[in-house]
């Protein structure tokens, strides 16, 4: 309370110090670090010279990378879409319906949401492979006759993102139905609405700071998945996550890595500043 | 009152619709790891065609040194890491809860963009750091960034609870004749240590369960279990990857249920609230 104008005291800068220091030196400072290295320019045998080369990030263009970028986006794009067309429904059940079930509904959403990642992929090699249950289910269903090859296609890749990154769709958008004052769709029906109506006109638009976070929360991680299409995917399923980990572990092109790294956090800050227009507020779901 | 009853019927034919919709999605969010637990149960070598009752992979774990010493080395790193993030989360949630200062918005948008970078972009920055700065990767550089990318989450849990506080029990405390380091550990840290309880158990988690950024910091020698188990992928799926990936289910589930007592009802809805306004 004394530094009345900046608000500043010891105290605080003494709880404030060991936060600035972890997260400035390992978060931004190699950010920043990356984002030095992606003008900078490849050597032959790894090293780097620092300039101002914009070469890494024109790369893009070339139409070997643009295409893999392109399907990057579009099974990002895809993927939200699914999350979303599966995840209102449970949101919208469990805030509107959940009673006294809801904290053990909601809880239910968050066990997958912790629980590995790795293996919530793994699950579905051991699902998709050769004469895994898939197959065996479509076989006993008479759906196919002998076992047909389901893993390593863009298909298996998209189920297994929207199978990973549902839950991040769920939580915020339950967090926005739960705020809903039904009320308002009492007076829309008493006005004559109907069902539908009410929904379209009154329940979505309300919930959209959900729908938004929800889809940011999905799109931007996918847009970067590398473990999904290393496990599920092929050759034809190369992402941009999967080119960043070659750039750096493999081909050892740690200015292009760099670029392309530096474009995914583009693409998270276009996405935030997306939200904070749109919703208003500087702060997005985390948990 | 014909007209009433009529939108009633259909009501209960959609809630029974919405109802067997999110029944479908559970049992899409369950199911996979559901196949994983049960197949390594099986007697037989297959993950297809389940043999019998047999526990005789989970002996094969214990019989495993390198997965014993990846197991040794998360449970390290998890401790370690959650640990030093608690206290620098604390520490964090408590500043900023409790003053308004200028830059406070710089320093809830590093927070926040702490939890939502992609991981990818934090293993490959934190990689080129290490490298750059002449730090051999180990142990080490992976408790680093297990802190790095944990405390943001700790910070939100433990500010969620002082949120939820009243300040007039520390106000009393001071009148009494209390210090700041007194009304701290005396009245303060009581009053916060589920939320501190919840935070960390979700540290050790995060930390315990994550694949991506350890994946690029981690050195020779250095495997995690997660690393373990997506180097025994590359050879194939095995009942065994299917008794470490139980074990490491059942792990996350004690612990985030743990974490979901101590985060009464109450501060989990102020959590999510403090998320996402």
């Amino acid at each position: 309370m004394r530094g009345q104008k900046s608000g500043w005291s010891l105290g605080l800068a003494g709880l404030l110090a060991p936060v600035t220091l972890w997260l400035g030196l390992f978060f931004l400072v190699p950010l920043l670090l990356i984002l030095a290295y992606s003008f900078g320019t490849s050597g032959v045998y790894g090293g780097i010279t620092l300039g101002f080369n914009p070469s890494n990030y024109l790369k893009v263009f070339d139409p070997l990378y643009l295409e893999i970028v392109v399907r990057t986006f579009v099974i990002a794009a895809i993927n939200t879409l699914i999350c979303l067309l599966l995840g209102y429904p449970l949101a919208y059940f469990i805030a509107f319906k959940g009673g006294r079930w809801k904290t053990i509904l909601i809880l239910m959403v968050m066990v997958p949401f912790w629980t590995s990642f790795l293996i919530r992929a793994y699950a579905w090699v051991v699902i998709l492979n050769g004469n895994g249950v898939a197959n065996k289910t479509l076989q006993f269903l008479g759906i196919t006759d002998g076992p047909v090859n389901l893993i390593f296609t863009p298909g298996a890749v998209t189920l297994g993102m929207a199978y990973a990154y549902l839950p991040f769709m769920i939580l915020p958008l339950y967090a926005a139905l739960e705020k809903f004052d039904p009320r308002l769709k009492e007076a829309a029906q008493d006005l004559g609405a109907s069902k539908w109506h009410t929904f379209w006109r009154i329940t979505f638009p309300l919930s959209m700071p959900g729908v938004i976070a929800g889809s940011i929360l999905v799109f931007i991680p996918s847009a970067g998945e590398f473990v999904i299409p290393n496990l599920l995917g092929g050759s034809r399923t190369v992402l941009i996550g999967n080119l960043v980990q070659q750039q750096f572990l493999q081909a050892r092109d740690w200015a292009f890595g760099s670029a392309l790294a530096m474009m995914l956090a583009a693409l998270l800050l276009a996405a935030i500043l997306f939200y904070v227009r749109h919703v208003g507020t500087d702060k997005l779901e985390g948990v | 009152m014909a007209a009433g009853s009529a939108p009633k019927g259909m009501c209960r034919i959609s809630d029974r619709m919405l109802l067997l919709v999110a029944g479908l999605i559970y049992l899409f969010l369950y199911a996979p790891i559901a196949i994983v637990i049960f197949f390594s149960f099986n007697s037989a070598k297959s993950t297809q065609n389940f043999a019998g009752f047999s526990t005789k992979w989970y002996g094969e774990l214990l019989r495993d040194q390198t997965i014993l010493d990846a197991f040794y080395n998360s449970l390290f790193v998890g401790v370690a890491a959650t640990a030093i993030a608690t206290v620098i989360g604390t520490l964090t949630a408590l500043a900023l809860s409790r003053n308004e200062f200028r830059g406070k918005t710089f320093a809830d948008s590093g927070i926040y963009a702490a939890t939502v970078m992609p991981e990818i972009v934090v293993g490959v920055s934190l990689l080129v750091f290490f490298v750059a700065a002449g730090v051999g990767l180990g142990i080490t550089t992976i408790v680093i960034a297990h802190v790095a990318f944990t405390i943001s989450f700790v910070t939100i849990v433990v500010r969620a609870r002082l949120s939820g506080m009243d300040r007039s029990i520390e106000e009393a405390a001071q009148d009494l004749g209390a210090n700041p380091v007194q009304t701290f550990l005396r009245v303060t840290l009581p009053l916060i240590l589920p939320g501190v309880m919840a935070g960390a158990l979700l540290a050790f988690t995060l930390s315990f369960d994550d694949f991506v950024i350890t994946f690029f910091v981690s050195g020779v020698g250095s495997s995690t279990l997660p690393l373990k188990i997506y180097s025994m992928l590359k050879f194939g799926v095995t009942p065994v990857i299917n008794a470490l990936s139980t074990v490491v289910v059942l792990v996350t589930l004690v612990i985030i249920l743990g974490a979901s007592r101590f985060l009464g009802r109450d501060e989990a809805r102020e959590v999510r609230r403090a998320t996402e306004e």
